[in-house]
């Protein structure tokens, strides 16, 4: 598999990403980006890079050509105001309910969680059966790179960067299994076949998680 | 703040092109008032832009324009979850540290507002607070960059309501991208020499045929339209000034120009948010600004 090429650039790349695809092997999982805002070209390449033919996802029709679902990072408010003025949210739930695997990075742990630790109210997907407050660790100049263990990745601590990022404050059902914290609060969490990372490995090259999700997607399109 | 532990690390470079990343596909939206603030949230803006008056008020009362006032830039800043910007005068290292004092997210060295120094801009890598900086083209992008911003606008003309700087200014940064894509190792050097910017930059960009930064587009953006053209021109984002609260119905056209930049692509979608918007800001011509005030002049 080779690298995306970037050489030929063309206008609104950095966006859509319309690098050309590399050959995915046969077989490879179709795994979606919901490119609504967000950090969409960067999840774009990790899948590439782990062997998933990966696709962006703007309309309920592009999210039925998906054995998968990222959501990106981004700021959640957008996002989730976006997923309804273009009448995705409900399919994307629906998807959610049916199995679909779905990897959320910060504002995409915030969109699956169940609730949020704050007054406001803004839309969510939900699914996931966390508490999770938003802007937790503080402004952007409180924003951090660190290294993390994570459960079942092997190979050392992950290199991760958090900006603005959430934490779950609370787990809120037995099924939810944490795969990493930070200052005691769990930053990655997994329940059944959703995924939820409050830090952006998408930005940092560090492609295991996105390995361990592409592995993941497999079973169910066999 | 948060007390971070020993192998976390604030203010990286890495952290601070992260956080425009993010904003990617978004519109930033110049609000003067916390209330301006939340209509711009509500209307889906990935961020906002505090600023004492807007472009085009800047440009009618004429007068120095500087920072912002901490008492409206706190009002702001609590009034909304999402990120929050504001702008230095360029040069005025002091104004940026006072905003990044205040806690904003991005401090924006602009040319709206007046100089402070005529011959430096802000060293940008003595901050943890992260720098978008304006550029008419792709040497100016490259001298920011390496001052430390960590992220690039194009310039357009802010206050104008008029695209056509904009344009101008995402052609050539996009276009000289292009070029140095072609050009072989040797070549680089004396491109470097033209562009009057380091050759290790100048090299990266030719290599992945990309800013190292998120690229915006700024001043003149006054309609869906005009957002969804600069996307198809290549940028990652679009800065609204003066174009949303100087018209006739400031939470419907924000909310449309949010959604023309999501579905940049889709004419369709586009002419659907564009009905029924009513007055948009009157613009102005470029040739009748009078010698002296085209800001995007101000800067090198």
């Amino acid at each position: 598999m080779s690298a995306p090429t970037t050489a030929r650039w063309t206008p609104g790349e950095r966006l859509a990403g319309r690098a050309p695809l590399p050959d995915a092997p046969e077989g490879a999982p179709v795994v979606g980006v919901l490119a609504l805002q967000g950090d969409v070209l960067e999840h774009l390449r990790a899948l590439r890079r782990c062997g998933a033919l990966a696709t962006e996802v703007r309309t309920a029709a592009g999210l039925a050509q998906v054995d998968a679902l990222v959501l990106p990072g981004g700021e959640s408010t957008t996002i989730g105001k976006l997923l309804e003025r273009f009448e995705l949210m409900q399919p994307i739930r629906d998807r959610i309910a049916a199995g679909m695997p779905t990897f959320g990075t910060c504002a995409g742990m915030i969109l699956l969680s169940d609730e949020l630790e704050q007054d406001r109210p803004q839309p969510l997907i939900g699914g996931l059966h966390v508490r999770t407050r938003r802007n937790a660790y503080g402004r952007q100049l409180d924003s951090f790179d660190t290294r993390i263990e994570v459960a079942g990745i092997d190979g050392g601590p992950m290199d991760v960067a958090f900006i603005r990022a959430p934490r779950v404050e609370q787990v809120l059902a037995d099924e939810v299994e944490v795969l990493a914290e930070v200052e005691g609060f769990p930053v990655i969490v997994r329940q059944d076949r959703l995924l939820a990372a409050a830090f952006h490995p998408e930005v940092t090259g560090d492609d295991r998680l996105h390995a361990a999700f592409v592995a993941s997607v497999l079973p169910a399109t066999l | 703040m948060t007390d971070h532990t020993d192998n976390q690390r604030t203010g990286t470079t890495r952290v601070k092109r992260g956080l425009a990343d993010m904003l990617k596909g978004g519109v930033i939206m110049d609000v003067v008032t916390p209330e301006q603030a939340k209509i711009a949230e509500e209307a889906g803006a990935v961020a906002v832009m505090a600023l004492e008056r807007v472009p085009a008020d800047i440009r009618r009362d004429g007068g120095v324009a500087r920072m912002s006032d901490p008492e409206m830039i706190d009002g702001i800043v609590a009034a909304v979850s999402i990120p929050v910007m504001a702008k230095a005068r360029i040069g005025h290292f002091v104004e940026a540290q006072v905003l990044q004092g205040l806690g904003v997210d991005y401090v924006d060295e602009s040319e709206v507002l007046t100089p402070a120094d005529e011959a430096n801009h802000i060293d940008k890598w003595r901050f943890d607070v992260p720098f978008v900086c304006g550029a008419t083209n792709l040497g100016e992008a490259l001298r920011r960059l390496s001052e430390g911003a960590a992220m690039i606008r194009s310039k357009g003309e802010a206050g104008t309501g008029n695209v056509v700087e904009a344009t101008r200014h995402m052609r050539q940064i996009t276009g000289e991208i292009r070029r140095l894509s072609t050009m072989d190792e040797t070549e680089l050097y004396t491109a470097a020499k033209q562009h009057q910017a380091p050759v290790e930059l100048v090299r990266e960009v030719a290599e992945t045929g990309r800013l190292p930064v998120v690229l915006f587009t700024a001043g003149g953006i006054a309609t869906p339209a005009d957002a969804a053209m600069m996307m198809q021109l290549g940028a990652d984002g679009v800065f609204v000034g003066s174009g949303i609260f100087k018209s006739g119905n400031p939470e419907q056209r924000a909310r449309a120009i949010v959604e023309a930049t999501t579905h940049f692509e889709d004419p369709q979608v586009i002419a659907k948010v564009s009905r029924g918007l009513g007055e948009a800001m009157v613009g102005i011509e470029i040739d009748t600004l009078p010698a002296g005030q085209k800001y995007a002049d101000r800067g090198w």
